[in-house]
């Protein structure tokens, strides 16, 4: 319907007639404008000064102009709380108590947590197991890990919980109803809820067994120590309490049955009234432990269980020993040392076998060893290999109904894994709680995705008596469900995990006391009633007679595990892949360590090629039935000749590209040694090695002071720690007397030093790890460390001692010559091994701040030497003209970048970072800041609170990172500190004193225990 | 008697030139049309030019890591490039600047060419500081501009500063003392010029020279002073230069000898590059009337002496650091260790081009000669590369701590940049030699009755 309004549009209209309403009917205006006066006019057009040319630049100019503005920058987000959560504040760190227990680490940690996202591991001192290692420190990367699963997948396919609880009841109900068996096969969790869980869930389905496995197994100790002591367990060690420490085999400072020895072993290693510990060590590949020995025997595989008898017969049958061989000869030393020590020696032996672990344990019983503490046991390591082998029978003849897999990846780890993979196939129910996609994973039918431990509930009894508890420290990152919240859903139970752990906790563990107290601290310590300690009667004799029967091969190869990866578990872990290993210096790679004589013997070589990366032959490597193609062959000083050694945790077919490495040596786990047969293969292997010269050329005396014990007690002080002299005036006179520069008054306030003691540094690399995190330290990848771009802003420099001496030099005339030089540069085949962190030493006359043309380093008035980044233009001269080789640039954009696609290429690997540290961009040099954001923070505070900082306050990241206290920060002007009294300890020494640079970080020289008597 | 010299003296100038000779050689290329070699050499060098700038345009986009640079050899292709194109920069002040000071007319043949070859290699030279920082977008911090950054300024204490002004100071100094002998020339090429465009050209150049009594005058008057200015400069650049290894801390580099050894390393190799570049220039310019035997062996002469003085800062540097019983000494670039060690190539093409070969030229024989002095000069070219190479990479790759020592290995981008400044010297170079009066004219021609070979003739026949 049309509308018949008439709008009004002007009063004329009201006028009929009017002329106007008629002439606008006809067009828009009542006048013609007058267009020929200003477009006719030739003239005034012309004079005009807007032409038709302006009139396009303005038109062409705004629409440019708008355009331009419609563009948008990117938009990041970052969103303001509207409600702040009562315990963060924008800024502060929260600080959780929690315990890792992976399977393979166990340890009471405490999370450091900024705004809601846990970004560092640190130990929690307090706590019994209060100690960190390079893995733990670096396993709050592992919970940002971009190969994490997003949630529950059912075969292969990505589901939800509803419909996995279903599917999963449905067949469990089935089994339950056919009687079938269902086995819990998981990693060792040392938790007691996890016991009471299973246990429930037996209740609920019966038939359920649980079977622990540990990938790098001490089946061997734990049953010598169940046939000794009745149960299945390992002993604790104090080597505190040691005067002598004899190991055979035993990588106590490094994995040996759990590891977190070292502080112990480092309690008794500084020089004290005189006294310190020995320690004694045979052993076929160079290990950490081996590596800080005062003696270090090289013993192949098959003979080191002949040390074992030696040292049997000798303390437990009181039988003499012969000293025809060398390494007689060193047993029948140590016998005398261990004799005169009694209690107070102890032998330990890492050798996987159970009878070697027997003698062991008899000897220990009858030193009546203080160190050995066979009542504390721990609950680590508590893998089966018996039922383990058992199970993966019972799966191939399809006795199992159902297996739920949980902290374990035998698929990867079983030396017959494929044969655990077909059984796996013949199993009705098969559920995977891992939090990745990982090999075994893959071939289960159902994911049930569990989180990262920093995300979970949970307990762990790491030994007996000493609980500690597990709390998430942010929410769920993913769509996961615990294990334990899993298996009570499915038990049937609507209880959740944290109301069972606490009521568990609340009926059996506290005995009234405070939850949240236990919850704050992170542990909770029951005191155990004295056991009466039952010594089952064994029979030794055969243990020792069974060991005999042992042949020797012409070549044995071992497992050891590396420092870095461990297991392998976190091999996904750029930090601890980056990691060089504390003795090769080589990361990314597993290799098979071979000695000098054998290398040479099979034409198989190291070298360094044109820019200075190690290359090195390839080797098939035959043994235990399996054969594994081109393995790189690394020549390890110190290897035991006839033997060879390759690490476990390497080779995970699961990974991407960049992160699969090396090759997987678990085929060859399970046995003290096996023969091996070994040809060179074709081809170049590029190893990633950060160190290429081995040996300190005759430079000692000036970067790695060492003494013996004898001359530390004996001699003053000048003949074993030489400060140098300069001429001055004709006169000898210390460094502090030629001083090119005018002194400045560095008295008042704080001044930073921190102190590294050789003595009990075991290069155990959490330092390393622990300053990756904190500093945000990109990854760079394997072809960057190769070509010496790592970006460690600490490094610990191992050094080999070379037969060519100065002194042999000068007796066979060839001193200072090319051969000279060229002798000196290999290290010994049985050599002395020394370790030295070095980071940026903070010189007081720093050679790098008088270089920078734009004084984009220079001098804090707290002693640091500070990199101001943001100035920085790139030259590098401030790297080069530091003699310690610390500085790092910045060769590449190393964040955001594909070409390095590490944890700071992705959204989820970036949450890891610290937000008191910048990262830092392409072309600028960066290094050690002694951790100023940590300082500052505890100045602040101090002065928020109106005191003084106490000392023991100021912490690096290295230094609350060491396990054995090695590393000492403070302030140096607050006299009565414990950096203070270390600058002048006598042991003190700087890092190239002779060259001025007065650095703020000082040494301790490592003294040797080289009483042969 | 400015006209008289000695009989026994050989003329600087040979054949049988009259003034006008003279303006008719030297202005010859300008006016004539390039051939065909000229233009294959210029698109050579204009390819490798172009394949430097990828290089760097690759390098500043990418990262200095593209480079084989590593965390223990921060510098090496980069400041050995720097060091030798300023080395060989060191010819032209000395030729035109301390022989004008001491009368030495053989200088007029060479100087104009001698100093194109100082600004050009200036040119390359200056780049390679620029380009090897990390973040070149942020270079200008290197200069003490009034900035908003707050109290930063520059660090005066860094020798690489210092090298900022030794080097923009010669570069301007050499500009203006080269263009100042070029104005009379300039004159006479816009008074031969038929061409609109080219007179144009060439009248802008020459400042409205009018040949006037007055302007000889003050033309002398400023050589005089400008050459004043630029002796010092002679000894201060390479001075400098040299300050940035000696003020450090680093074995080989903290080294006393280092700056007379370092300016006696410049003037060889400086006067090897010219001889790479006249001996050519001569022929396919037909200056061969200008540019004698008597001016390369000379030249040679020169190369001579400050070859001697570089051979013994090498010997003294050899034993100083035997004697030193020093450890870290044993592995410094002249040392048992480096001769021996895995750089035993690069020791020893030093020791060769530099040491060795250059004693050829004690022969009379063998210095007149021109193709003997050609490859003379180009082992010296390489030698003196290769001593820059020795002193820094040797040197850093054998640090204090052995656990720091590694290798360098150049990436094809290395190569390439440094290919690309050869290149672009030689861009410059050509076109130079097409456009500019290759030899001072006016110059030449005041030696003429004195020097010329017919006028001795003359003279010595009366």
């Amino acid at each position: 319907m049309a509308s018949n309004k008439k709008y009004w549009k002007s009063v004329e209209e009201l006028n009929e007639n009017s002329s106007i309403v008629e002439k606008l009917q006809k067009s828009e205006f009542i006048e013609d404008l007058p267009t020929d006066k200003f477009l006719g006019d030739k003239e005034s057009l012309s004079n005009s000064d807007t032409s038709r040319r302006d009139f396009l630049k303005y038109v062409g100019f705004s629409t440019a102009v708008a355009s331009l503005a419609a563009c948008e920058g990117p938009v990041i987000n970052s969103i303001p709380y509207v409600v702040k959560p009562d315990d963060v504040i924008p800024g502060i760190p929260d600080f959780y108590a929690s315990a890792i227990a992976d399977g393979y680490d166990f340890a009471n940690v405490l999370v450091k947590v900024r705004e809601g996202r846990p970004i560092k591991i640190e130990p929690n001192k307090e706590a019994a197991n209060g100690f960190t290692n390079a893995r733990v420190q670096a396993s709050v990367l592992s919970l940002y890990d971009n190969n994490r699963l997003r949630g529950p997948m059912a075969k292969g396919e990505e589901t939800d919980w509803a419909a996995l609880d279903k599917e999963v009841g449905a067949q469990l109900a089935d089994i339950k109803a056919k009687g079938g068996r269902i086995v819990f096969l998981t990693g060792t969790t040392a938790s007691p809820s996890v016991h009471a869980l299973i246990g429930s869930f037996n209740e609920a389905y019966g038939n359920v067994e649980h079977v622990v496995y540990d990938a790098v197994s001490e089946d061997a100790a734990l049953n010598a120590f169940e046939k000794m002591y009745g149960h299945r367990a390992l002993p604790d060690y104090h080597f505190d309490k040691a005067d002598v420490i004899v190991s055979v085999a035993a990588d106590f400072l490094g994995d040996w049955q759990g590891g977190n020895f070292s502080a112990g072993y480092a309690a008794g290693r500084k020089p004290k009234n005189g006294k310190m510990s020995r320690l004694i060590q045979f052993e076929s590949n160079m290990s950490l432990t081996g590596g800080n020995a005062d003696k270090r025997v090289i013993v192949k595989p098959s003979e080191q269980l002949k040390v074992m008898q030696m040292l049997y017969a000798a303390i437990v049958e009181g039988k003499s020993v012969g000293n025809a061989t060398p390494v007689e000869d060193a047993v029948q030393k140590a016998l005398v040392q261990i004799k005169k020590a009694g209690s107070k020696a102890v032998v330990v032996t890492g050798i996987q076998d159970e009878n070697a672990q027997l003698l062991a344990l008899a000897i220990n019983h009858a030193l009546q060893s203080q160190a050995i503490d066979v009542v504390s046991t721990k609950n680590i390591r508590m893998g089966d290999d018996s039922k383990v082998a058992q199970l993966v029978k019972d799966m191939n003849s399809g006795a199992v109904s159902a297996v739920f897999l949980y902290n374990t990846n035998p698929a990867y780890t079983l030396p017959n894994g494929s044969a655990f993979v077909e059984g796996l196939e013949k199993v009705g129910l098969s559920v995977s709680f891992a939090s990745v996609m990982d090999q075994t994973a893959e071939m289960c039918q159902y994911v049930a995705t569990a989180p990262h431990y920093l995300e979970s509930w949970g307990d762990v009894e790491i030994k007996k008596g000493h609980y500690s508890l597990m709390q998430p420290t942010i929410h769920p990152l993913f769509n996961t469900r615990q294990f334990q919240d899993t298996l009570l859903k499915w038990a049937g139970s609507d209880q959740s995990y944290y109301d069972y752990l606490r009521a568990m906790w609340e009926t059996n563990v506290l005995g009234g006391k405070s939850w949240n107290k236990a919850l704050h601290d992170g542990s909770f310590k029951v005191g155990t009633e004295e056991q009466e300690l039952t010594l089952n009667e064994v029979d030794l004799a055969a243990a020792n007679v069974a060991l005999s029967s042992a042949g020797d091969s012409e070549m044995e190869i071992t497992v050891y595990v590396k420092t870095g990866l461990g297991d392998g578990q976190q091999a996904n872990n750029p930090w601890l892949q980056e990691l060089p290993d504390p003795i090769t210096r080589t990361s990314w790679d597993n290799y098979l360590l071979i000695s000098r004589i054998d290398a040479e013997r099979l034409g198989i070589k190291n070298w360094t090629v044109d820019n200075g990366a190690l290359n090195g032959n390839l080797v098939n490597v035959t043994a235990n039935g399996v054969t594994m193609n081109n393995v790189p062959a690394y020549v390890q000083p110190g290897q035991a000749p006839g033997s060879v050694s390759l690490a476990l945790g390497y080779g995970r077919t699961d990974l991407k590209k960049d992160m699969k490495v090396g090759v997987n040596a678990y085929p060859l786990a399970g046995s003290a040694y096996h023969e091996v047969s070994i040809e060179k293969a074709e081809g170049v292997h590029e190893f990633a090695c950060v160190q290429l010269q081995h040996t300190i050329m005759g430079r000692e005396g000036e970067i790695l002071k060492e003494t013996t014990l004898e001359d530390f007690v004996n001699k003053p002080v000048e003949e074993w720690n030489h400060a140098p002299v300069f001429s001055l005036d004709h006169q000898e006179v210390t460094q502090d007397k030629v001083d090119l520069w005018e002194p400045f008054d560095d008295t008042i306030g704080t001044k930073f030093n921190l102190s590294i003691d050789l003595a009990t540094c075991t290069a155990c690399a959490a330092c390393i790890v622990a300053c990756h995190a904190e500093n945000n330290v990109p990854v760079v990848g394997k072809h960057e460390i190769r070509v010496s771009r790592d970006m460690h802003w600490l490094r610990v420099d191992r050094y080999y001692s070379s037969d060519m001496t100065v002194e042999r030099g000068k007796e066979e005339g060839i001193f200072g010559s090319g051969d000279f030089f060229e002798a000196q540069t290999h290290p010994s085949d049985a050599p002395e091994v020394s370790f030295q962190p070095v980071m940026c030493q903070h010189c007081n006359h720093a050679p790098c701040e008088t270089v920078c043309p734009v004084a984009a380093t220079s001098h804090g008035r707290q002693g640091q030497n500070q990199m101001a980044y943001n100035r920085c233009i790139g030259t590098r001269y401030c790297a080069n003209n530091c003699p310690y080789r610390v500085r790092r640039f910045n060769w590449f954009k190393y964040a955001n970048n594909n070409e390095f696609d590490f944890n700071m290429n992705n959204e989820l690997g970036r949450m890891v970072l610290n937000p008191d540290v910048v990262v830092r961009s392409r072309g600028v040099m960066e290094k050690c800041s002694f951790c100023i954001q940590k300082t500052q923070l505890t100045i602040l505070n101090a002065k928020k609170e109106g005191r003084a900082v106490a000392d023991g306050e100021f912490e690096t990241a290295c230094s609350s990172a060491c396990p054995n206290g090695s590393l000492v920060f403070g302030d140096v002007n607050d006299k009565e500190s414990k950096v203070a009294h270390l600058s002048e300890d006598d042991r003190t020494f700087k890092l190239l004193d002779f060259v001025g640079t007065k650095p703020n970080v000082f040494y301790q020289l490592k003294v040797k225990n080289t009483n042969e008597a | 008697m400015a006209h008289y010299e000695a009989p026994i003296r050989e003329p600087l100038i040979v054949g049988d030139k009259s003034y006008h000779d003279i303006s008719n050689d030297i202005a010859a290329p300008i006016e004539g049309k390039a051939n065909k070699w000229w233009w294959g050499v210029f698109l050579l060098a204009l390819t490798a030019f172009l394949w430097g700038i990828g290089a760097i345009a690759y390098t500043i986009g990418t990262g200095i890591g593209v480079w084989g640079l590593n965390n223990k050899i921060n510098w090496a292709w980069d400041i050995t490039n720097f060091v030798w194109w300023v080395g060989i920069g060191h010819a032209g002040t000395l030729i035109s600047a301390v022989l004008l000071l001491f009368r030495q007319k053989w200088r007029m043949g060479i100087n104009r060419s001698a100093e194109a070859m100082t600004i050009f290699a200036v040119f390359q030279a200056g780049l390679f500081p620029v380009i090897h920082m990390g973040r070149v977008w942020n270079g200008y911090w290197t200069m003490p501009i009034p900035n908003q950054f707050g109290s930063l300024w520059t660090n005066f204490n860094s020798p690489l500063l210092w090298d900022v002004f030794a080097i923009s100071t010669y570069l301007t100094v050499s500009v203006v003392f080269w263009y100042t002998g070029l104005l009379p020339d300039f004159a006479m090429i816009r008074d031969r010029a038929t061409k609109p465009f080219q007179k144009k050209i060439y009248s802008l150049l020459s400042f409205g020279w009018t040949g006037r009594a007055k302007d000889w005058q003050r033309f002398e008057e400023v050589s005089l002073v400008l050459a004043g200015l630029a002796t010092p400069l002679v000894l201060s650049v390479h001075t400098i230069v040299s300050f940035d290894f000696a003020t450090s801390v680093i074995p080989g580099w903290h080294s006393t000898v280092y700056p007379p050894y370092f300016v006696a390393g410049a003037v060889f190799s400086g006067f090897a590059m010219v001889q790479t570049l006249l001996i050519v220039m001569r022929k396919v310019s037909n200056l061969e009337a200008y540019i004698t035997r008597v001016h390369i062996e000379n030249m040679n002469k020169v190369i001579l002496v400050t070859g001697g003085i570089v051979m013994v800062a090498y010997l003294s540097e050899f034993f100083v650091g035997w004697y030193s019983g020093s450890s870290y000494e044993d592995f410094t670039y002249l040392s048992i260790g480096a001769a021996t060690g895995p750089y035993w190539w690069a020791f020893w093409a030093l020791i060769l081009c530099n040491g060795v070969f250059p004693q050829l030229l004690w022969i009379k024989k063998l210095r007149t000669n021109y193709t003997v002095s050609f490859i003379m000069a180009i082992i010296i070219n390489i030698g003196m590369w290769f001593e820059r190479f020795d002193i820094i990479v040797i040197n850093l790759s054998r640090g204090h701590l052995p656990s720091t020592w590694t290798m360098f290995e150049p990436t094809f981008v290395d190569v390439g940049i440094f290919m690309g400044t050869v290149g672009f010297f030689f861009v410059l170079f050509l076109l130079y030699a097409r456009t500019f009066p290759v030899v001072a004219q006016a110059e030449v021609k005041s030696i003429l009755k004195s020097s010329g070979d017919n006028f001795k003739r003359e003279r010595d026949n009366k």
